[in-house]
Parts: structure tokens; C-alpha cells; sequence
């Protein structure tokens, strides 16, 4: 039974006078990422109920960018998973092109599909991190900020910004990637193979760990469909869907990669998809700078962007999981008459209730860890 | 006069300035050791190697506003630092640094049983400050710590049995000279019982990986979320000088306190030039660094598996152990 977040304490028990006990998790808390709140109603440190309240950044940032033009809206969905913004970038621009039916270079193409990936690297590294130091290893976070570091200096060497990268145009790339950006690339592929055995080593068969996060948060396949769940807690549950694999987008089907899956649905799980992830897109990563084609990076486009009067629904795997733009035109204007994000943060998020119920309070961290949120998505 | 009064006040005025400086310093080495860990530096910036950290940390401490909460228990809620540091600068006075005066303050027949009971007020002071609060993070965090140190005190008190029968003394300096006598540090004699005392030692200074009661991922703090300034540094120097009496307690009972390895071989003799007292620090200090180390390795634990190890686990191995060596100390 769902409870509202205002409601009083109920009654447990007839033995004794005894009540829940209603502690308000965040939105000032270390462990919920940012400003989630959570409303648990705990029997002793038992979650009886926990109640998500979102909505402390919300910026509207879909409605704001009804009143942006195309190019400029770019900008914003960087704002959105700031802490993934190039496959935020990738997803918007790639549901434009598919409204204006533009051809992209082969070799934007490529260098999106590496920027996604390094991007995937930093999102999983901060993820890995914080995930770690929730359940106390505190070491696991300054390691792996120590390569996302890496990935950052990458992003700065090809657009300048470290963070809301603005990476992607509209039919292309603004720029081509600098002299030698692929070779550092790849030197930073083989740097983070051996990092990733530094991670391992610190968690996968630590017994505190595997008994912090095995059976935790269990979902079934069926379960996590229903909930509406994508990235890695659905494929944490077993279930094989991966938009780089179902619609391939950006220049993912030229490469060959494994979609790594669960088999249990829990924390642990979700835990070694991840890892796994990481050397997945490594693999990609290399394939494309291997292959990368000459040419030209951007397209053939209009000076003024303003798409044929239609809809359209885009979506791309992020980090987080499948991130899709809903955008309408009306053929008139040169902004959008409607702009919708599909977030997987805020999608996951909704099975966090669910995931809580009967375990302890310290369970409640570990699996706001394993949902991998983002509360600027989540609010937007 | 002078004996009784006047060299016990100065010994104790020396031990717990060294004590408290100690802290500081160890909090200044925490520091470091995880940065080191971490592939970070630490602290750098006050003074050279950020060496001054350690003398600027107490003067923000107490320099902090003192803030109570509207709906404390105002009594309470200021007894229970004192509560909680007091006890751990007294379990000092009968932890003997060397085997004549002045390296002691007090050498009593029942130094152990003391050095237990005094530990064991400790608690209070965080179960008191955790209430007092009138807070729910802090009254989670201090009935975990209620239930937390009272499992792990049995099964530490069960091995250290287990070590006085060994010994055959309740006696601190007792115990050190019977490692001299057996020829042998006790931590070869009863190598699990060692083991067992450290990892009750971490569990009953809520140290990682048991650090349940204070977890901060978790609780933002635990018992100590509502205090601040001089307070909470109260509640932090209790921490780390109960660190250092665990520290002392497993180098006095398990690696032969004062004396240098291999007390009996005469070849080593030159060992014999360093102090006793510098051999004991020195041991105090490897535990010291052996509690940072693990601090920035491991995840911690959840509170429902603490309990099954503290139960299910560390007790019946200390029983067993116990039992054996009564067995043995009847038969050989």
C-alpha cells in the first residue's frame, strides 16, 4: 500500500504501544545524490514504506525549450544528466535529424559514438564511486574520479568544457577532433583495462561488499518491465534491452559489443553489469578509433533549422539507461511546439519504493546507489 | 605528599596532554594515510606537509559556536560527551608504558577488569547523546551503538579471559611479564584470540567496518548529527583516544607492551637500547596505523550482519577458545 509523504505515523503491533517511525531522508542527505527526498516509515530500521518526493530543481527545462530554437536547446539538455551530457546531446540532436531526415557524416557519426561511450565511462566512474562510498569503501570513490578525471580532460581537449559538453550540433559536430585526440583515446582505454582490476579487486569478492549488495533490492524481469525500468536494472533482471543493440543510433551498428545481463535482479547484479559496461565500451571505444573514416563531420543543413511539421520519439541507451526525446514541429516556427524527455532516472526512480520495502534503512543507500539517479533528469 | 599527591598529578597532567596532542596528531596521520591511500595527498596546505593541521583542527573545534537544539534535553545532552571522553582518558591510568614508576600511574591487582569496566561506561555517552538529541538519525544511531557494543564487549571480554588464564594475572604489568617468562609474545600463544580482541577493538570503537553507529552515508553522522564545536570534538578526541587504549590494550596483552621481539634471545640485546616506552609507542602506533588502513579499505557492514557476526560468530569462537585453554592450562 502506497502512503502519502504527509500522512501521520500509523499503528504496528497490538502488543505494544508502538507507531512507525517516519524519518525523512533528505533532501539534505549525503546519500540520496543531490535533493531526492525520501519519506521512510521504518518498524525499528525495517522500511516498511518509503515515499519519493522529487521535484527540489526542477528548472522546466522542457518547457523552456518550447520557447528556445532548435540549436540553442542543445544547450539545455546538457543541463538535464549533467553528469552525461553527450548522450543527452546525442539524443536531442539525433531525434532533429530524424524530423529533418538529415544525413549525418559517417565520421560524426563515429566520433558521437565515442564521445557516448567515454561519456559512459565517466557516468559509470562517478556511479561506481558514490555507489562505493554509500556502503562505507571510500577508497573506490577517489579511484574512480581519478580516471573519470581522464575522460574529462578528453572532453576538454575536443569541446572545451569539461562538463555540459554542448558537443553536438544538429546534423553533425561543431568541430573535428583534434590532432592525436584518437591516440589518447585509446591510451586511455589500455590505462582504464588495468584500472577496472584496481575496482575489482577492492569489491567483487569482498565478502562486506557481496554481502552488502547480493539479494538486495531483488526484481524480477516481469517486474522491472511493468515498473517502466531500462538501463542496467533492467538488464541487472535479465531482461536484453539495449537501444545501442534494439535501434542502433549514432554508429553502433557497425561495432561489436555484448549487452551484459543478470541473472538475479539484485544489487550485486546491477553491479557487475556495470562493470562489465565499462569494458564493453572500452571494446567499442577502440573499434571506433580504429576505424574511424575521413570526411566531412557536419552535414548538410539548413542555416535556419526549422523541421517539416511532424512528431517524432528518439531514444538513445545513456548511461542510465534509454533516454528518448519526443519533439513536435509545426513547420511555422523555428522552436518546437512540444518538447518531452523520456529520463531514465526519473523512470527507475519509480521502482525505488518498491525495491525498499522490508529491507533496513542502510539497504535504502545502497539501492539509491544501484538505481544510478540523477536529480537534475529526475526534476529537469 | 610528594608520593601520593604531588608526582601522581604531574604523571597524570603529562599523560593526558601527551594524550590529547596524540589525538590530534593521529587525526593529522588518519588524514594522511588515507590520502596516501587514495592516490591523494591530504592535508597540505597548514604549514610544510600540512604538519600545523593537527593544532588548527582543535582551535576551529573550539573556536565553533555551540549550538543545542531547541528540544534537547539541555542536561543530557552536555553529559554525554564528558560521559563518553572521561572514561577513555581514565582506562590511561593503569596502562603502564613501562614495568617501574614513573612509566605508570596506578599498578592495581585487577588492572584488566578496570581497564573493562571503565570502557564499558563509554557507551553510555553515546547512547545518552544519541537520545538526548531529540533527533531520529541520533536515536537510531544510539540504539545500534546500545546493541552494537554491548554484543561486541561479551565476545571481547570472553577472549581476554581466556588471556588471564594464560597469564595467570589480572595484572597489566603482570601480563607483559609473563609474555617475558613464556619467552614468547601472546599473540603466537593465542594467535585467535588475538584476532578476536582486534576486531571486537574496531567493533567497539565504531570504527569501519563497524562504524554503524556514526555511519555517515547512512545516518549523516549518526549520535553525533546534532553537536557541534567544542561538544562534538569531545565526542571525536572519546573516539580516537578509545582507538589508542584498544591499540594499547592488544600491544600490552598480545605483543609484550614494553619489551623488544624476542625478549629472551640475547643476541637481540642491542635492541635493548631503545627505551621501553619508545617499543610500546611504537606498537601503539602500528595498531594505529592498521586501524586507518583498514578504515580505507573496507565497506561496511549492515547492521543485522553485524549482529550475526558479533553473535553468531566472534562469540562462540571466544567460548571455544576459552574452553580450550582452560583445557590446556589443566593439562600441560
Amino acid at each position: 500500500m502506497m502512503t502519502d509523504a504527509t500522512e501521520a505515523p500509523r499503528r504496528i503491533g497490538q502488543a505494544f504501544d508502538t507507531d512507525e517511525l517516519v524519518l525523512n531522508m533528505g533532501p539534505q542527505h549525503p546519500s540520496t545524490h543531490g535533493v531526492l527526498r525520501v519519506v521512510l516509515r521504518l518498524d525499528g530500521e525495517r522500511v516498511v514504506d518509503a515515499d519519493c518526493v522529487i521535484g527540489y530543481i526542477h528548472r522546466g527545462v522542457e518547457k523552456l525549450c518550447e520557447n528556445r530554437d532548435w540549436t540553442q536547446i542543445v544547450l539545455l539538455t546538457d543541463r538535464m544528466d549533467y553528469v552525461a551530457a553527450a548522450t543527452s546531446n546525442l539524443g536531442y540532436v539525433e531525434a532533429v535529424e530524424k524530423l529533418m531526415q538529415v544525413e549525418v557524416p559517417r565520421r560524426a557519426r563515429y566520433i558521437r559514438t565515442i564521445l557516448a561511450e567515454l561519456q559512459r565511462i565517466a557516468s559509470h566512474c562517478l556511479w561506481l564511486g558514490t555507489h562505493a562510498m554509500d556502503i562505507g569503501a571510500m577508497t573506490v570513490l577517489l579511484y574512480s574520479f581519478r580516471e573519470r578525471e581522464h575522460v574529462l580532460d578528453l572532453f576538454e581537449e575536443y569541446c572545451g568544457a569539461r562538463l555540459t559538453y554542448n558537443s553536438m550540433r544538429i546534423g553533425g559536430l561543431p568541430l573535428d577532433i583534434p590532432t592525436g585526440w584518437d591516440k589518447r583515446v585509446s591510451a586511455f582505454c589500455d590505462v582504464m583495462e588495468t584500472k577496472l582490476d584496481e575496482y575489482e579487486e577492492l569489491l567483487t569478492n569482498n565478502r562486506i561488499w557481496v554481502g552488502r549488495t547480493r539479494d538486495i533490492g531483488v526484481i524480477s524481469g516481469e517486474e522491472a518491465t511493468a515498473l517502466g525500468l531500462c538501463g542496467p536494472p533492467l538488464r541487472g533482471s535479465g531482461v536484453s534491452r539495449d537501444v545501442r543493440k534494439d535501434e542502433p543510433n549514432a554508429a553502433y551498428d557497425e561495432f561489436e559489443f555484448d549487452i551484459p545481463l543478470g541473472t538475479r535482479g539484485d544489487t550485486y547484479d546491477r553491479y557487475l553489469i556495470r562493470l562489465e559496461e565499462f569494458k564493453q565500451s572500452i571494446r567499442i571505444i577502440r573499434q571506433a578509433v580504429e576505424g574511424l573514416p575521413e570526411g566531412p563531420v557536419m552535414g548538410k543543413v539548413p542555416r535556419l533549422i526549422k523541421p517539416p511539421a511532424g512528431e517524432t520519439y528518439h531514444a538513445v541507451e545513456s548511461p542510465k539507461g534509454e533516454i528518448g526525446f519526443f519533439v513536435v514541429s509545426d513547420g511555422r516556427s523555428t522552436n518546437p511546439y512540444r518538447f518531452r524527455v523520456r529520463p531514465p532516472s526519473f523512470c527507475n526512480l519509480q521502482a525505488l519504493s518498491r525495491l525498499c520495502k522490508g529491507h533496513l534503512v542502510a539497504d535504502v543507500v545502497a539501492l539509491i546507489g544501484t538505481i544510478d539517479i540523477v536529480l537534475g533528469e529526475v526534476d529537469r | 605528599m610528594l608520593d601520593t599527591f604531588v608526582i601522581p598529578l604531574l604523571q597524570i597532567a603529562v599523560l593526558v596532554n601527551a594524550l590529547l596532542v596524540t589525538v590530534t596528531f593521529l587525526v593529522l596521520m588518519e588524514r594522511k594515510v588515507m590520502g596516501w591511500a587514495q592516490a591523494r595527498l591530504g592535508p597540505m596546505r597548514v604549514g610544510p606537509y600540512g604538519i600545523l593541521q593537527a593544532i588548527v583542527d582543535p582551535i576551529k573545534l573550539i573556536l565553533k559556536e555551540d549550538i543545542t537544539p531547541a528540544n534537547a534535553d539541555r542536561f543530557v545532552f552536555t553529559l554525554a560527551p564528558i560521559m563518553s571522553l572521561v572514561p577513555a582518558l581514565v582506562v590511561f591510568s593503569v596502562i603502564p608504558f613501562g614495568p617501574e614508576q614513573p612509566y605508570y600511574i596506578a599498578d592495581i591487582n585487577v588492572g584488566l577488569l578496570f581497564i573493562i569496566s571503565v570502557t564499558s561506561i563509554g557507551v553510555y555517552g553515546i547512547i545518552l547523546g544519541g537520545w538526548s538529541s531529540n533527533s531520529k538519525y541520533p536515536l537510531l544511531a544510539s540504539l545500534r551503538a546500545s546493541a552494537q557494543l554491548i554484543s561486541y564487549e561479551i565476545a571481547v571480554v570472553m577472549t581476554l579471559v581466556s588471556v588471564v588464564l594464560t597469564a595467570g594475572t589480572l595484572n597489566m604489568i603482570g601480563i607483559v611479564e609473563a609474555q617475558r617468562e613464556a619467552g614468547l609474545w601472546f599473540a603466537f600463544v593465542q594467535p585467535v584470540a588475538c584476532v578476536l580482541v582486534f576486531i571486537g577493538g574496531l567493533a567497539e570503537t565504531n570504527r569501519l567496518p563497524f562504524d554503524l553507529p556514526e555511519a555517515e552515508t547512512e545516518l549523516t553522522g549518526g549520535f553525533h548529527t546534532e553537536y557541534s564545536g567544542m561538544r562534538f570534538s569531545l565526542f571525536f578526541l572519546a573516539e580516537y583516544a578509545n582507538i589508542i587504549v584498544i591499540s594499547a590494550i592488544v600491544a600490552l596483552m598480545f605483543f609484550g607492551g614494553w619489551m623488544r621481539p624476542f625478549p629472551n634471545v640475547e643476541a637481540l640485546a642491542f635492541l635493548d637500547l631503545i627505551p621501553g616506552w619508545v617499543w610500546f609507542c611504537g606498537k601503539i602506533f602500528f595498531f594505529l596505523y592498521l586501524f586507518v588502513w583498514i578504515r580505507a579499505t573496507f565497506p561496511r557492514y549492515r547492521y543485522d550482519q553485524l549482529m550475526a557476526i558479533g553473535w553468531k560468530v566472534l562469540i562462540p569462537i571466544a567460548i571455544g577458545n576459552l574452553v580450550l585453554t582452560g583445557i590446556a592450562k589443566v593439562v600441560l
